[in-house]
């Protein structure tokens, strides 16, 4: 049979068809031919002449080549795959890119794993942390209009953000224009007795316009009434969903029903929705107007309250910040013993939630995109090596006609489905590793019931695994696409692969320089952390048993009774095997909250505002200072002769002291404590770090005031024993010994519960928890950095081993030693290695000054800290290196030169 | 040339009419086409390949007609071309067209309707 092929392709020749759709059209026409052939033959004709007649009629003396490129010339450029239908443009041409690159990456099963762990880790770790910066900072209140709610503080010379005293919210909300309405909080605890357990309950106080300004409707029954917001009111209350669901099983006739809280009975008016996040604790809501306590109805106190604003519409921030401020100076006037030179400030609710935690968010945000960077130079180099391999393929593809913006789609069609496949197992690993991070960091952030996975995240997720996709595939694509076909189709050609190698070369160094940042920056989170456990709070933190405690009913009503069930309780507990003393004090240190009053020196009336100084006020029983094994630097502490019955004493801290009596005995001297009057001196105390282990030193009310319990005047007892802390001295391990306290502070009576029991080890580890949160973060991409590095290096020298085979067995052949085999290898990485720690060691150093204010006791460019990261990497990066090149001393000389 | 007797311009305005003609009832390849066109046209009518296959890959291209490679077992495969729906829709107003302007010509030529 003659080879029509041949002839006909000549006759097309001219035409420049795509190479596919030539051999397309020459298989056709040559089955004509052989058709027409085989029946002229039939009919008698000779070989010669039968096969004349047949490629005349094909070809038809150029009729076949003009009629072919009106028809053809339209398409001639595009590039036609063989047996595939060419329709459909672009988009089907992705179809054929997805199914191939599909087919491609499952023909490769470990690369693909490997390459999609990487990714997972990184866009798992971005969407981990962009879930919590998209439910804290980014995502609006879950109120209707949010933008609109403002958080006002009451600002004073001292302070720029204090609580507001409840007779200027009531004059705010009266006098201000700007604002729909005001609503003002409080929080507060209640007892909760007469159902079973008593259970002590974490509660709000709100004003009956705090729930209408915030836009929220009750899920079940209503909001309070006027008449139950008012001084004497008949007690309302409204419970949370949880609390309803959790004591109450979501009974839904639960309206009407009395509660008793704190001995008094409360009627359930309404349910909150299930999503309202307030409060994070809070069970129920009762009325502002219920709090019958004498701080609450002067200017002079701050007790707490918050005050939440919702603007009216149109009225800028600008506008109501500066109608407040005249209506400040107003009350100042008119008051000018309380609120002289007193301000209001305004702030959106959102930003005042959130303020604290924005930079450290922001750290973590910067610190996860190095993570990204780095997984996706490690998958980068990963495709490097394979795109080596591929040559082949995309030299025949190029050959057949594809074009090389055909060749990279295609790739980055690969690289894209990689990382979406990261992103899948990414996402998992986000679910898990929030949840995670979240339970080692309890408390450490604000809104952390709003973090989540949700459509913004998930589209945040798909936008950077599309992005890294194609950010990690493009210097392979273009390494590919700019393939020789000759070359690579040349066998056993050992590409030359020059710009492979320096791309490589590049992506170990970043990679390298990445982990350094990570790595310093973590280590001077560690540092600090560390530094902070040395400090010396001032007093024993170990052994140490802290719980709360709600004095029976019947006792609250007269002060000789509360004082002596005091007495009772601290002689029970004392008498627990195991608790070496017992002591009460209104407030703890290092536990976030404060109690400070006005004081001034001597005996005299109260100087002007801005004369009295503030102190840190303690109301403590004798054994105070022992059980919480505080220092006694000159005099006495007190005793249970320091009665009503006695002068009133004091014990200051000796930074009051010094503050105060600068180079003077203060032993016998005199001053004066708002309210109480004046009280003398008897002896001083070292000072806590009432603040915070790191803060205390910066604070702004350093001066320590104790003052004994068993003085304090029958009219401020009840108010003074309310939030009455019990610390324990314990010779065993304190949580031990829970359920014994509990029993004997329970008493005869039984309904005198404990509640919010922490041990002081606790409470300093709590004190700094948004730091260890941020330390924990670090580490964790610093680790995965470490890890992904080292796997990079690894690779990327195993593979130069792989390469240099010939040249390291010809080398064996001329005497290398193996030692010398092996330097020859490290070199070589740790040349690469030590470029990339360089860079990023200068950029350690300049990107860490922005973590300053996270630091405690180390500076950002910590000798120490750089010195170890970079020893640290160092070994990684050797120990990485050092495997291939062990490898690369067992090459055989005869069989590496015999593989070409 | 056998196809003298009929004006080469008419052979081409028709051509694409015989073609789709031709794959209404199956899908048939080039070679069939040409072999049935000569057979049916007693001889009247001839396309050679030169000119069948070009005229093929036009309509192919404006989606009337879809060809496809069919292996048949001992041969070599073959593309076989199917009337497209598309196809379907010209071939009947086309058949339309050409019985009016055939009628219109007999009415002025006298020449009797086939």
């Amino acid at each position: 049979m003659p080879d029509w092929n041949e002839p006909i392709r000549k006759q097309l020749a001219n035409l420049k068809l795509a190479p596919a759709r030539e051999a397309e059209i020459v298989e056709e026409l040559a089955q004509h031919a052989e058709d027409r052939y085989r029946e002229l033959r039939n009919e008698g004709a000779t070989e010669a002449e039968a096969r004349r007649i047949a490629l005349e009629e094909v070809g038809g003396h150029e009729l076949l080549a003009r009629e072919l490129r009106a028809v053809e010339r339209t398409d001639a450029a595009e590039p036609v795959v063989l047996g595939a239908g060419n329709k459909g443009g672009v988009l089907a041409g992705l179809g054929q890119d997805l199914r191939y690159g599909f087919r491609t990456l499952r023909k490769a099963p470990g690369f693909t794993v490997i390459a999609m762990l990487a990714l997972a880790l990184g866009i798992g770790a971005n969407t981990a942390i962009f879930s919590v910066v998209n439910g804290v900072l980014l995502r609006p209140l879950a109120y209707p209009d949010p933008g609109r709610l403002l958080q006002i503080w009451e600002s004073t010379s001292e302070f720029r953000e204090a609580s507001v005293a409840y007779p200027n919210y009531l004059d705010w909300r009266r006098e201000s224009r700007s604002f729909t309405d005001m609503g003002a909080y409080r929080s507060d605890d209640f007892n909760f007795t007469g159902a079973g357990e008593p259970e002590h309950l974490s509660a709000k106080y709100v004003s009956g316009s705090l729930f209408p300004v915030l836009g929220v409707i009750p899920m079940l029954g209503r909001n309070f009434l006027p008449e139950e917001d008012r001084q004497g009111g008949a007690c309302a209350v409204m419970l949370s969903y949880g609390f309803w669901k959790g004591r109450f099983g979501g009974d839904p006739n639960i309206l009407g029903k009395a509660l008793t809280l704190n001995a008094v009975r409360c009627a359930v008016t309404g349910v909150l929705p299930d999503d309202f996040r307030f409060s994070e604790n809070a069970k129920v809501y009762v009325p502002i107007e219920q709090w019958n306590s004498v701080e609450f109805r002067t200017r002079e106190e701050h007790a707490g309250l918050g005050v939440l604003g919702r603007l009216k519409p149109g009225v800028t921030i600008e506008a109501a910040q500066a109608e407040m401020a005249s209506i400040c100076r107003a009350l100042g006037r008119q008051y000018p013993k309380t609120n002289a030179g007193h301000g209001a400030k305004l702030v959106r609710m959102k930003d005042d939630m959130v303020q604290n935690i924005r930079p450290t968010l922001l750290l973590l945000v910067g610190a996860v995109g190095f993570v990204l960077i780095i997984a996706c130079a490690n998958v980068a180099n990963l495709l490097l090596a394979r795109s080596t391999a591929r040559r082949r393929e995309f030299a025949i593809r190029t050959a057949l006609g594809a074009e090389r913006a055909r060749v990279v789609r295609q790739l980055l069609t690969e690289s894209v489905l990689l990382s979406l496949g990261g992103a899948t197992v990414g996402l998992l690993l986000a679910r898990w590793g929030t949840s995670l991070v979240l339970a080692a960091a309890p408390g450490s952030l604000p809104r952390s019931g709003e973090i989540g996975i949700d459509p913004y995240v998930m589209l945040f997720t798909l936008a950077i695994s599309i992005a890294t996709g194609v950010l990690f595939g493009l210097a392979p694509a273009f390494h590919s696409a700019n393939a020789n076909p000759q070359e690579s189709l040349k066998e056993g050609a050992r590409g030359a692969g020059g710009g492979r190698h320096r791309a490589e070369g590049v992506f170990v160094a970043v990679e390298m320089g990445l982990a350094v940042i990570l790595l310093a920056g973590a280590g001077l989170m560690m540092q600090s952390v560390w530094r902070l456990w040395q400090v010396d709070p001032g007093f024993n933190t170990r052994n140490i048993l802290t719980s709360e405690v709600a004095l029976s009913p019947q006792v609250m009503a007269s002060p000789p009774a509360i004082r002596l069930a005091y007495q009772q309780l601290l002689g029970r507990v004392a008498a627990v095997p195991g608790v070496h003393s017992a002591a009460i004090t209104s407030v703890l240190p290092l536990s976030e909250s404060d109690s400070e009053i006005s004081f001034w020196p001597g005996t005299g009336p109260q100087p002007p505002q801005d004369r009295t100084m503030l102190t840190m006020f303690y109301i403590v029983t004798p054994d105070y200072p022992g059980v919480m094994q505080i220092p006694l630097k000159r005099g006495r502490f007190f005793t249970d002769r320091d009665n009503l019955a006695s002068p009133p004493v004091a014990v200051i801290d000796e930074v009051l002291a010094r503050h105060i009596f600068p180079g003077q005995d203060p032993i016998g001297r005199q001053i004066s404590l708002i309210v109480l009057g004046p009280v003398q001196i008897v002896g001083v105390v070292g000072h806590v770090k009432h603040w915070g282990l790191d803060s205390d030193d910066t604070a702004k009310t350093r001066d320590q005031v104790y003052f004994p319990v068993w003085q304090v005047p029958d009219k401020f007892m009840s108010e003074a024993v309310a939030g009455l802390v019990l610390t324990l001295r314990t010779r065993l391990e304190p949580l031990s010994l829970v359920p014994a306290v509990r029993a004997q502070v329970a008493g005869p009576t039984r309904d005198q519960p404990i509640y919010a029991v922490r041990t002081m080890e606790q409470i300093i580890s709590s004190s700094l928890a948004e730091r260890r949160f941020t330390t924990l973060v670090l580490i964790i991409f610093a680790a995965a950095a470490l890890l992904l590095a080292a796997v990079g290096i690894y690779g990327v020298m195993s593979y130069a081993v792989t390469r240099r085979v010939h040249e390291l067995g010809i080398r064996a052949a001329l005497g290398a030693s193996r030692g010398e085999l092996v330097g020859l290898v490290l070199r070589q990485g740790m040349k690469l290695a030590a470029i990339g720690m360089a860079a990023g060691l200068a950029a350690a150093l300049a990107l860490t000054r922005f973590m300053a204010n996270l630091l405690y006791g180390v500076r950002p460019a910590d000798p120490l800290t750089l010195l170890a990261v970079t020893l640290l990497l160092g070994a990684i990066a050797l120990l990485a290196c050092y495997i291939p090149a062990r490898r690369a001393t067992v090459v055989d000389p005869v069989i590496a030169l015999r593989c070409e | 040339m056998e196809d003298h007797a009929i004006d080469r311009e008419w052979k081409k305005g028709s051509a694409e009419l015989l073609l789709l003609s031709l794959l209404e009832a199956l899908p048939r390849h080039g070679y069939e086409i040409s072999k049935l066109i000569e057979q049916r046209s007693q001889g009247a009518l001839r396309f050679h390949a030169a000119s069948l296959y070009p005229l093929l890959y036009r309509l192919e291209k404006r989606g009337w007609i879809q060809g496809r490679w069919v292996e048949k077992s001992g041969q070599r495969r073959r593309r076989y071309y199917r009337l497209t729906s598309q196809g379907r829709k010209i071939l009947a107003s086309q058949r339309q067209g050409w019985q009016t302007f055939v009628e219109a010509i007999s009415r002025i030529t006298g020449v009797e309707n086939a």
